[in-house]
């Protein structure tokens, strides 16, 4: 919403200075965007020095200047003046400038091979008087000091451009700003001049409101206006025009647009030569249409609130008139709308049809209903003035009456709400210069709403009211209550804290990406997922959310990859989608490590990342994060875009069906489409929503430390056994020979190949045996060995190495 | 005995020149031995008389002192020579580079959020969360804003079906109406989360994060909100003062509502937090709605209190001199490097919130 101060002190009678006005504005609500001139075109010249003219290259008449312009660096201009030489100051128009002599645009240009960054001014070009034959000169001891300045001052008046909440459509003109005002002191607002206009005549156009089933539109008020001359509104109306950055179209028009913005009341004028007989406010049928003064066609739905004559839709009630109806240099009989239109309905219909216009904005917020006959007064007695012409007596049709809204407020509430205190003396007179009507019953205020105030309908509103005029510098700064109603995280919560911090330690970068992505990648990753589309997506290559935490990951390492980084790790903790409802959603850790370890190393051999680097940074986290060791189990299960072969899942139990980690190789098939290049790329995901919370919490389980002094031994074996038989279980039938003794099995070597047979493998493990009675004896431990040899042998097929 | 003393001479000159560590130990067995020249004289002294004997045994043990203590020395001279020679010899330039050093980080984004949840746990409150897709009930009619509201204009929302049912939520204030739902005043919560808008350009970005605060009771008025973001707003910034100022706006979920702006000055390029008489807006709070209340079940007669919600990001931005959100979420290495947090870096009350 924008004003000039002067426009403001038509309603409000004030001795507040811009600033303290600029500053009330904001305290009650009416946040100041900006307070500045509006724009001119002349704003762009400015005050420029030329450092070195010399000769053009190419043109001997010509002058290639470096000119200061205020800037850090000067500019290149070509210029043709005899005057211009070194150090003379004198007026610079940049490329985009409008000259005001022939009113032509600058663009940047190449005068005879050298390019020119706008141009150095003559008098005469700036129709400051005739001289064309050089450069303005400028006096040294006025300009020396204004390098870069404007050249002209702008006079325009200074513009308040305030940023009106939905919730207050009153102050979407400016007598409304004004009423605010004057409640929050700065001022009183002007009782509007009682009209002494002379009516003539009924309004002889017939309206009607046909009974719909919805009709937007609840009341039309209009006048006729007949012989009047249309013509090029007076300076003072266009200025006012001009202020709120809008083109004067002619008075008629200008007459309108200014009543809405200083009553918020708009209006529409048609050129009643042009209505086919009668006004039919009607709701619209599917396929009407109209040609707007947007200069649009517009196709209607149906129940769409239309303006219509006999012949068809003249315009959309309170949103845009259409051109068949609308007024001219020529037109010379008027009739002039103000109606009340319903917030829901020129909402529903702008929407579909895609229209924003400030009548639109107006109504779908709500204009005062009984602004009717005020705003009809108001503008016929601008056209009368400035168009001449004669008024008919106003006509309103009206389908429904407005009902008073009724607040009984007790003043309790507001110092419940805002902690202070403010008399009742002082509340009433607030609410009073606000519009409301007061009257008292005991200790209840009995208030009726002001019809400008739809927002208003029960007491919290109201104390929002005296809140903000009174000031919220009242409101007291009180301590902090530090009282705890919950721990501050849960399980999960922490879970996913220290997962996080787990993993960035290992050398992650932590990265945050878009839930949505690219659908063309997101489907290499979705496995049984079903897609899940965003109508309304930012761009094509977002247009789905993302089913894994991989696509954007790799998508990004990509990027990386491409801007010369080779050895990566990242990761991400966030959502993952599994269907379009709420709460389908599983919250993952994904990580990805491309290139080599060691590379370029002095002392160790490089080589690519693999599996294993990827399953110690899943392991080591997850007990970090306090995962018992003994619950978890590795299987080869995974998703298909990991390597079959090389990827396997981290399961707490063997029955269970969802993984709380996988780790492992991507999938080669992945890399190529993707076309990734790099020497090895190995991922992991740990889902954060599989992990069971323990039933005991690791504080309890530090009363169990045992440990035992007596003598420990260990033996290595190695057995031959089937290629695809997996190291885990063979650990697992070793441990199971002899739980209390037997402290840890290692697998210490594996191989295949020279002197083992096809389709074989030798495993070697070493083991450590402890007892927590004795000291075992030789014995003992041959039992042991025997046992082992025996139990791995009946169990797996295979044959100890001897 | 003079011949043992003769013996024990020659031995102490050979032993003076050894440097062979197998020779001296050779002498050792020759003297010490099982047949060794000294055991084979203490074998003698069963044989001789008494007096004889004691005189015998006394010089005797003497020379077996002084000969095996010469060894000894002698042994650990040649070691420490050998240890030396051998040091001298291993010599290894420590100034080349350490094996490959792999240093992770936390993104700005998770370490404010940790510095957020750390100050507001000072004061009691918990964390909450809520799903990122959210039901259009939750989002906009539960807060107040009916279908026709032109606050929803202002919420450019991503849909997922073309009822306008089922979408990104716009902000984490959803969280709010699910925690009353499911349980009972008093309510104490903050619920950081991602956000969704379908507007991008160099200040907005698709998805951004919020941090939703809501602290509902018997007797909580707009002076404890005051108070609460006063509070936290000092803490963030660790700022002993802050100018703040508490302007009236509107949400439709919250009546009264205010935007808090924070004071700040440019110095030498530089934003500064707390001072100068330039306004910058960084939260919007209010008295939550009795509307909202009536909608999750709670009697606005008997509750009220405050709820607030702050662009994390943003914040984030100002505290650390980040200029362009765009580059939060467009995961370039060096960015990321650059600005991310050591994961040891954990804010908190005692350790202070950052270093």
């Amino acid at each position: 919403m924008k004003f000039t101060v002067d426009w403001l002190k038509n309603h409000l009678e004030t001795k507040f200075n811009n600033n303290q006005i600029i500053d009330k504005l904001t305290n009650i609500g009416l946040e100041v965007e900006s307070f500045e001139n509006s724009k001119s075109e002349l704003d762009t010249f400015i005050v420029a020095k030329i450092i070195n003219a010399k000769t053009h290259p190419n043109a001997d008449r010509l002058k290639l200047c470096d000119v200061d312009i205020g800037s850090e660096k000067t500019i290149e201009v070509v210029c043709g003046a005899p005057n211009a030489k070194n150090g003379l100051l004198t007026v610079y128009a940049p490329p985009g400038s409008i000259i005001p002599k022939n009113q032509m645009k600058l663009s940047v240009s190449k005068i005879r091979g050298v390019t020119s960054y706008g141009m150095l001014c003559s008098e005469s070009e700036l129709l400051l008087s005739n001289e064309s034959d050089g450069i303005i000169e400028l006096k040294n001891n006025k300009y020396a000091n204004k390098i870069g300045e404007k050249y002209f001052k702008n006079t325009s008046e200074k513009v308040i451009d305030l940023s009106i909440t939905p919730n207050r459509p009153d102050c979407l003109g400016v007598r409304g700003i004004a009423r605010d005002l004057s409640a929050a002191g700065a001022g009183t607002l002007k009782i509007s001049k009682k009209s002494n206009l002379k009516y003539r005549g009924n309004q002889s156009i017939n309206v009607t409101i046909k009974k719909e089933k919805v009709q937007g539109c609840a009341t039309f008020g209009s006048c006729l206006i007949k012989g009047v001359i249309n013509k090029e509104s007076p300076k003072w109306l266009k200025d006012k025009i001009k202020s709120l950055g809008q083109k004067p179209i002619s008075a008629i028009v200008d007459i309108t647009n200014y009543v809405m913005f200083d009553l918020n009341r708009p209006l529409h004028a048609y050129d009643a030569d042009k209505i086919d007989n009668e006004i039919i406010v009607r709701s619209s049928s599917k396929g009407e249409s109209f040609e707007a003064l947007d200069n649009k066609k517009y196709i209607l739905e149906n129940d769409m609130c239309v303006i219509s004559d006999r012949s068809g839709v003249l315009g959309l009630g309170g949103i845009i008139g259409g051109t068949r109806s609308g007024t001219e240099y020529s037109t010379k009989n008027i009739l002039l709308e103000s109606a009340y239109f319903l917030p829901r309905s020129i909402r529903k219909t702008s929407k579909q049809l895609n229209i924003d216009t400030d009548a639109k904005f107006r109504f779908e917020r709500g204009i005062d209903p009984l602004s009717i006959e005020e705003g009809l007064t108001k503008a016929s007695e601008l056209i009368k003035q400035i168009c001449g012409g004669e008024i008919s007596k106003l006509d309103v049709k009206k389908i429904e009456n407005y009902k008073k809204t009724i607040i009984n407020f007790d003043p309790i509430l507001f110092e419940k709400i805002t902690g202070f205190n403010v008399e009742n003396k002082e509340l009433i007179k607030i609410l009073e210069k606000l519009g409301f009507d007061v009257s008292k019953n005991k200790k209840i205020l009995k208030l009726v709403v002001p019809s400008w105030r739809p927002d208003i309908t029960q007491s919290i509103d109201i104390v929002e009211e005296i809140v903000r005029i009174k000031g919220y510098e009242h409101i007291n700064t009180l301590e902090p209550i530090k009282t705890r109603l919950k721990p501050t995280l849960n399980y999960y919560q922490k879970l996913f804290h220290f997962l996080q911090r787990s993993i960035a330690s290992k050398g992650y970068l932590e990265t945050v990406t878009w839930s949505f992505t690219d659908s063309k990648i997101n489907q290499l990753f979705k496995e049984n997922d079903d897609e899940i589309p965003i109508v309304n997506p930012i761009s094509s290559d977002l247009n789905v959310l993302r089913n894994s935490i991989f696509p954007n990951l790799i998508f990004y390492l990509k990027k990386n990859l491409d801007r010369g980084f080779k050895d990566i790790s990242l990761f991400e903790i966030g959502p993952s989608f599994k269907g379009k409802n709420p709460g389908d959603q599983l919250t993952v850790i994904g990580g990805v490590r491309a290139g080599k370890v060691s590379r370029l190393s002095w002392n160790d051999k490089e080589r690519n990342v693999d599996t294993f680097d990827v399953k110690k940074d899943v392991i080591q986290s997850l007990y970090e994060a306090g995962i018992n060791k003994d619950d978890i189990i590795i299987d080869e299960r995974t998703p298909s875009y990991y390597h079959p072969g090389k990827s396997g899942g981290v399961y707490q139990n063997k029955k269970e069906k969802n993984a709380i980690a996988y780790f492992g190789e991507i999938h080669p098939n992945i890399l190529k489409k993707l076309d990734i290049k790099t020497e090895g790329l190995v991922i992991f995901e740990i889902c954060l929503d599989y992990i069971k919370e323990s039933k005991q919490k690791i504080k309890d389980l530090k009363s169990e430390y045992k440990f035992s002094d007596f003598q420990k031994s260990e033996r290595d074996f190695a057995f031959i056994i089937n290629k695809n038989f997996k190291s885990q279980e063979l650990v697992n039938i070793i441990k199971s020979v002899d739980n209390k003794l037997i402290r840890s099995v290692r697998v210490f070597d594996v191989f295949e190949g020279e002197n083992i047979p096809d389709g074989k493998k030798s495993i070697a493990v070493n083991v450590t045996i402890q007892s927590e009675e004795k000291t075992l004896n030789e014995n003992d431990l041959d039992n042991i060995n025997k046992l082992i040899i025996s139990s791995v042998e009946s169990k797996s097929g295979a044959k100890i190495r001897s | 005995m003079s011949d043992i003393k003769k013996i024990k001479d020659d031995y102490i000159d050979k032993l003076n020149t050894e440097n062979n560590i197998e020779k001296v130990n050779n002498i050792k067995s020759e003297l010490f031995g099982k047949n060794g020249i000294i055991s084979n004289e203490f074998k003698k002294l069963g044989s001789i008389s008494v007096e004889e004997r004691k005189k015998l045994a006394s010089d005797l043990n003497n020379i077996k002192d002084e000969l095996q203590n010469k060894i000894s020395i002698k042994i650990q001279e040649i070691e420490t020579k050998e240890i030396n020679l051998k040091l001298e010899k291993e010599k290894i330039d420590v100034t080349l580079p350490e094996r490959d050093i792999q240093i992770g980080k936390i993104h700005p984004v998770s370490q404010v959020i940790d510095e957020i949840s750390s100050i507001f746990s000072e004061i009691g409150f918990s964390v909450e969360e809520g799903p990122d897709v959210e039901n259009e009930y939750n989002n906009f009619t539960a807060l107040n804003t009916p279908d026709n509201h032109p606050a929803r204009d202002m919420h450019d929302t991503f849909y997922l079906d073309n009822n306008k049912e089922l979408l990104l939520r716009t902000h984490t204030s959803p969280v709010q109406v699910r925690t009353m739902l499911k349980g009972k005043p008093p309510f104490k919560i903050i619920a950081p989360g991602r956000t969704y808008r379908s507007d991008s350009d160099q200040t907005h970005a698709p998805m951004f994060h919020q941090v939703e605060g809501l602290h509902i009771d018997k007797n909580i008025n707009m002076g404890h909100l005051k108070g609460c973001l006063n509070y936290f707003i000092k803490e963030f910034f660790e700022v002993d003062k802050i100018k703040m100022r508490f302007r009236p706006s509107h949400f439709p979920f919250t009546e009264p509502s205010a935007e808090v702006d924070i004071g700040y000055e440019i110095k030498n390029g530089k934003i500064v937090i707390g001072e100068g008489n330039k306004w910058l807006e960084i939260l919007g709070c209010g008295m939550v709605h009795p509307n909202v209340l009536k909608n999750v079940k709670v009697n606005p007669s008997k509750y009220q209190g405050y709820a607030f919600g702050i662009g994390i990001d943003r914040l984030g931005m100002l505290k650390y001199g980040i200029n362009d959100l765009r580059a939060f979420f467009e995961t370039d290495y060096r960015w990321l490097s650059h600005f991310g947090f050591d994961p040891l870096d954990v804010p908190s009350n005692y350790r202070g919130l950052s270093r």
